[in-house]
């Protein structure tokens, strides 16, 4: 990411992390264990158990209706769990909530601030509510929202309304900071913006529990993850490492048709002797792929079909791609798709579920 | 204003303060509609002079004799243009003179025909020669008080109180609902009941306005007398408003969507308005009802601040609706408070 901050305030950012990390005294930020929610029929949230570090960033990641908003709403103090227990900053719920209040910021989602009022206006409420908080100039200049000051709620953009429901979870210096889907429904530039943000609150030592169903967002900006699906945790560690268990740094995607027969492609003229052997063979083959030729590659680590759509995970891209082109050569298939890119958190969510993130 | 600045409370009821002056809406149901529905009301039902009667005579001496009466207005006709003019109400009754005397014709169901009846009959007789056995004098009264515009104003300035405090509170609690605001406000630290306080508070201060210029308008415009003490109206007023909060809470405290809490607004306010006596004593209503007519809460509003304007009563003597109005002020709050959906 990119800083337009000045060197002071990285400088004061610094300190900033430094003290709070200072004042954790060491236990984590937040505590869940064997945390159960059921609404009616559904187990919205089916045993977690959870801790986050003091100065992290941990993103709950997950479909739509995996639990993540349940999960954070009950950590936030604003659903009671069936059974399970949340520990904030060493206090709970049942004893300590004014003061957990005092201690949180909470962003949650779509919720509307009223129209007619003007942004300074809103935070200035929300500012009254806390015994200590930032000054209302630290809160609308860290969300960025300087010139919109004096504008209403209504005259300003997806974009500027979601920093200032960031801004009203900041005004209360919180040291620990609740953010729920912060950048679902708005355009990519927005997103960065909001992005940006987030990097920044980090930088400045904040510990943040974020939500979202955007695998990019996880990985750009939480430290730790956990990927969520119908109410159980189904993977946890730094994006580095849940990516890694997909077993290779790359994907690669294709789909196949029958080899037509009025010639191969320019790529493939070199190889045209060895195919035309071959020809005989291809009405039986049906365009079927030898998935366990394919896996004798070196460097494919694994392979799964999904809508006609061939997936492998592979490592040793550049050495492995050319062989996998042959193979399928070999095999008398011609691609009508081919791609390749990084192996992501999606990829991790698809290899655990079988399912992609956004189906849902 | 250091202080004020982080202090909730205010702020919350200044936010509340502004959102509805910010709502022009508000302001015109508020402000402006009261004043035009006395407006309208004090034109249509003024008090105007007596009515001169129309009657018809068939000669020229008959007409003569029933002009001499001011209360009369009267023209000659034939019996049978007589007859037309009588079905098609232009004339009330039509003096017919025959060969012994005179014979009125007229619809003993209609008062104002029996009234023309007399009349005529005594200009007649008068001009016949009568004389009165007893000496009699009119003394005219026209008092301020009496008027229709003065029972109605109080009625009117109950129902703005009604409307306001159920609308301001409702409305905008619901409101806050739908769109997850309040859900956020008790994601933060704020004190809940000082929400609830902040919307009472800053409709006390609209209330001051409103009340002052609704009835400065009445007085200015209409005369509308002030006979009782002007702090306990403001007392009055003051009660009168809070009940309204309170069953304004009650039927915002579970609704999700504007539309529910619309439908009950106007189930729980339509009664009132036709039976709790706005516009017309609420004891014309029949006796069976009456006891559930004087425990409705707009009811015992108006009874009151007609007492206290119309009859100068004090306080003291009005206790059964005082009360009336108490307990629906506790009632409803207490139960609010416990069913009350923060999210």
């Amino acid at each position: 990411m990119r800083y337009s901050s000045s060197v002071n305030s990285s400088i004061h950012d610094t300190m900033q992390h430094v003290s709070r990390v200072a004042a954790m005294g060491g236990g984590p930020s937040l505590r869940i264990r064997g945390l159960h929610k059921a609404f009616g029929d559904v187990r919205a949230v089916d045993g977690i158990d959870l801790e986050v570090r003091p100065g992290e960033c941990f993103g709950l990641l997950g479909p739509n209706g995996a639990g993540k908003t349940t999960t954070i709403e009950i950590c936030e103090g604003l659903t009671t769990p069936d059974a399970g227990t949340v520990e904030l900053l060493g206090r709970n719920w049942q004893q300590d909530a004014n003061e957990l209040r005092q201690l949180i910021g909470i962003q949650l989602q779509e919720t509307q601030f009223p129209e007619k009022l003007t942004v300074e206006e809103v935070l200035r409420l929300f500012r009254s509510f806390y015994r200590h908080g930032m000054a209302l100039d630290e809160a609308i200049a860290q969300a960025q929202l300087e010139e919109k000051r004096r504008a209403r709620v209504g005259g300003l953009s997806g974009g500027q309304k979601q920093r200032l429901a960031m801004a009203t979870a900041l005004v209360g210096d919180p040291e620990l900071l609740f953010l729920d889907e912060p950048t679902t429904g708005l355009d990519p530039q927005a997103r960065r913006h909001v992005w940006d943000l987030v990097e920044r609150l980090k930088q400045a030592g904040r510990t943040i529990i974020l939500t979202t169903h955007y695998m990019e967002e996880a990985e750009q900006l939480c430290d730790r993850v956990a990927i969520m699906d119908h109410g159980h945790v189904i993977a946890l560690g730094t994006p580095k490492e849940l990516i890694a268990t997909v077993g290779g740094e790359d994907i690669v995607e294709f789909a196949v048709g029958l080899k037509a027969t009025a010639g191969p492609s320019t790529a493939f003229a070199a190889k045209d002797a060895a195919n035309s052997a071959q020809d005989d063979n291809l009405e039986g083959a049906q365009g079927v792929v030898d998935a366990e030729a394919l896996k004798a590659i070196p460097g494919v680590q694994s392979h799964r079909v999904d809508e006609a759509l061939h997936q492998l995970s592979v490592s040793e891209l550049h050495t492995a791609v050319p062989r996998i082109f042959a193979a399928l050569e070999e095999q008398g298939l011609h691609l009508s798709e081919f791609r390749t890119h990084s192996a992501t958190l999606e990829d991790v969510f698809v290899r655990l579920t079988g399912r992609n993130l956004r189906d849902e | 204003m250091n202080r004020l600045e982080f202090s909730s409370l205010y702020q919350l009821t200044v936010t509340r303060f502004k959102l509805t002056l910010r709502e022009p809406e508000a302001i015109f149901w508020i402000f402006v509609f009261p004043i035009l529905l006395a407006l309208g009301l004090g034109i249509a039902f003024r008090n105007r002079p007596a009515d001169v009667l129309p009657v018809g005579a068939t000669t020229p001496q008959l007409v003569q004799a029933l002009a001499a009466d001011k209360g009369l207005r009267a023209s000659e006709m034939d019996e049978a243009a007589g007859a037309r003019a009588l079905a098609a109400g232009n004339i009330l009754l039509l003096a017919i003179e025959s060969g012994n005397g005179v014979v009125y014709r007229y619809d003993d169901t209609n008062p104002n025909a029996r009234i023309a009846r007399m009349i005529a009959d005594r200009a007649i007789q008068v001009a016949a020669g009568r004389r009165d056995a007893a000496e009699v004098r009119n003394q005219l009264v026209h008092e301020t008080g009496s008027r229709y515009i003065d029972f109605v104003v109080p009625g009117l300035l109950g129902m703005n109180l009604m409307g306001s405090a159920m609308w301001g509170l409702g409305f905008a609690i619901v409101d806050a609902r739908a769109k997850k605001l309040l859900k956020r406000m008790v994601a933060s630290p704020m004190p809940r009941w000082q929400y609830l306080t902040a919307f009472l508070l800053s409709r006390l201060v609209l209330l001051a306005i409103e009340v002052a210029v609704f009835l400065g308008f009445a007085r200015v415009v209409f005369g509308v007398p002030f006979r009782g003490p002007l702090w306990q109206l403001a007392l009055v007023c003051v009660l009168t408003s809070l009940v309204f909060s309170a069953l304004g809470l009650l039927v915002a405290s579970r609704a999700r969507t504007m539309e529910a809490v619309s439908g009950l607004m106007n189930l729980v306010m339509l009664p009132m308005w036709i039976l709790s006596g706005v516009f017309f004593s609420a004891s014309r209503f029949p006796a069976v009802i009456q006891p559930v007519v004087k425990a409705l809460p707009l009811t015992a509003a108006i009874d009151v601040l007609r007492g206290n304007m119309l009859q100068g009563m004090p306080l003291s003597q009005m206790m059964t609706p005082l009360a009336i109005l108490l307990a629906w002020f506790a009632l409803p709050f207490a139960v609010s408070l416990r069913i009350f959906r923060w999210r």
